[in-house]
Formats: structure tokens, C-alpha cells, sequence
């Protein structure tokens, strides 16, 4: 399983996630850099969480227009696997690669802290070793994580099963619909959730819960 | 000629800012204060003089970067 995260200024998640996928998977991810147009030969696109552009505009909006997500979008439409994980979650949707927007957590506070996320899809690449209805400690470190989009869209989300995490337990840290914390494209190659499971795959993070996700990528 | 670009959230999202604006104006005493919507404002410098070609230009640039169109609205005025 090949994969490679990118970097853009700001981010700051990225050795994180890097060392999540190569503790799990074995395989060192390649690191890319914001300004390069071409993607190397990889199976998954990690887009980390962090603060690209200093969240200028809006969280995630320049990173999107950066030369190296033209290369993501491209590829994302043959078929690639991406995963966008906070900020990675606001860049891809800036992208237009999943619908819908991330906006201002309705408490405006900055939320840090751990939520219980329940996984509502076990047929995904990055959940396909859980069990559905699965509840697992998450932490979440966003201040502007709160899911939108129209009521068309919800409804399709819902009906189509693309709503792959959700914040169980009267958890929800931002108010965002239906408690929405990941979601996924129409053929399921992309996913973007706002909680970081990078941060509890390992005993010195306090818990493994998050550990099978980083697993189903190398069933998927 | 400039353009000038007002973005702002569509009519149903949610604004905490504009309601934490709000509860902050009541705090001050202002009173009959409804509802307080945030939004954002632009300035852009064009070298196009021709209105109808700069209204293009700046109405692709909305579209693309400056308003998320999902959850916002905008206009634009030229001068």
C-alpha cells in the first residue's frame, strides 16, 4: 500500500499521519510538496490536517487552488483514494471533491478534545475492519468543523450511505448536521472526516481505537 | 478600475459570529438589535477598462476562489 501526504504551508499534522500510515501499513509514505504538479505512483493521497495558508479566506481555500490538488483532482477522477483528515477535510471539499462546506463550530469556540465517533459504513478503504454501529474514541482539534450543505445533499448522503463517521453520544463538537464527522464521494474513493484517528492508533496516545482504520487500508 | 466585492453567508447558514456580535451589542446597551450577519469585503485592482469583460473577470474569480458559493452569496461593483 503506497501512499504519499501532502504538505502545504501551514500544515501540521503531516509527520502524525505519516508515521500512523507507516507504523500500520509498513510502508513509509511519500511526502508532497504543495507546489508540485505531478502525483507519484500511489494508492492513497493523504491530504493532513493543519493550518494550511493560515486558513486565510476561508479554512482550506487557497490550499485547494494549489498546483499539487489539480494533480489529486485529476486522479481522484480516475479513481484514486484520497483521504482528508481536518483541514484536509475542509481543503478537499474546497477541492469540490466531496459536497457540502465545513463552517465555524456553532459554539465558535476552537474544540480540542476527544469525541466518541461511531462508524455508520464499514464498506469503506479506510473502515472496512470495523464493525458498523462501532463506537471508538477520536480527538478533534478544529475550530471550524461544523458540517453544512443543502437538504438535497443531506438527503442523499444519508440515503446513499455516504455518511462514513458520525459523533455518538451527544459528542458533537460543532453542531454540524445530522452529527456528520466524515463523509464520502458517490464511489467511495474519497473521505473526509474532521476527527484525527492519526492520534490513537498507538498506547503512549492512551488508546488504539483508531488503529483498524489505518488496518483497512491494506485490505481495501 | 476597481472592483469591489461584498461575500456573504446565504440566508439559512448559520453565522455564530453575527450572534455572538449580536449578544456583544446587547452587552453595550444597544437595544432592538435583531438579527447580525458577518460577512466579508474585497478590493480587487484591474487593469481591464472595458466593464462588461472586468465583470466577467471578476465574477469567474467569485466563482472560483473568493465566494464559496455552497454556503455564499456575492456582488460585485465596479468602478
Amino acid at each position: 500500500m503506497k501512499s504519499a501526504v501532502v504538505v502545504f504551508p501551514g500544515i501540521n499534522r503531516e509527520r502524525d499521519m505519516m508515521l500512523a500510515l507507516e507504523t500500520v501499513t509498513g510502508q513509509q509514505p511519500v511526502a508532497v510538496w504543495h507546489a508540485e504538479t505531478e502525483l507519484p505512483s500511489v494508492d492513497l493521497v493523504v491530504v493532513p490536517g493543519g493550518f494550511s495558508y493560515g486558513d486565510y479566506l476561508r479554512c482550506g481555500a487557497i490550499a485547494a487552488r494549489s498546483p499539487i490538488m489539480q494533480a489529486i483532482k485529476a486522479r481522484a477522477a480516475e479513481g484514486l483514494r484520497v483521504l482528508g483528515v481536518c483541514n484536509g477535510f475542509q481543503i478537499i471539499t474546497e477541492a469540490g471533491l466531496l459536497p457540502g462546506a465545513l463552517v465555524r463550530n456553532a459554539g465558535l469556540r476552537f474544540v480540542c478534545r476527544q469525541v466518541r465517533l461511531k462508524v455508520e459504513n464499514n464498506r469503506t478503504f479506510f473502515t472496512n475492519r470495523m464493525q458498523t454501529g462501532a463506537i471508538v474514541s477520536c480527538p478533534v482539534a478544529h475550530g471550524e468543523g461544523n458540517y453544512i450543505c443543502d437538504a438535497e445533499t443531506l438527503k442523499r448522503l444519508e440515503g446513499e450511505g455516504r455518511v462514513v463517521f458520525r459523533y455518538a453520544e451527544g459528542t458533537n463538537p460543532n453542531g454540524a448536521m445530522n452529527d456528520i464527522a466524515g463523509i464520502m464521494n458517490e464511489t467511495g474513493t474519497v473521505i473526509g472526516m474532521m476527527p484525527h484517528p492519526e492520534n490513537m492508533i498507538e498506547p503512549l496516545h492512551g488508546r488504539t481505537d483508531c488503529r483498524p482504520l489505518f488496518e483497512s487500508l491494506l485490505a481495501a | 478600475m476597481k472592483a469591489k466585492i461584498r461575500v456573504t453567508l446565504k440566508t439559512g447558514v448559520l453565522d455564530p459570529q453575527g450572534k455572538a456580535i449580536a449578544g456583544a451589542l446587547g452587552h453595550l446597551g444597544f437595544s432592538g438589535i435583531g438579527d447580525v450577519r458577518q460577512g466579508k469585503y474585497f478590493e480587487i485592482d484591474l487593469a481591464e477598462t472595458d466593464k462588461v469583460r472586468a465583470r466577467e473577470q471578476v465574477k469567474a474569480m467569485c466563482e472560483k476562489l473568493i465566494a464559496n458559493t455552497v454556503i455564499e452569496n456575492y456582488d460585485i461593483d465596479l468602478a
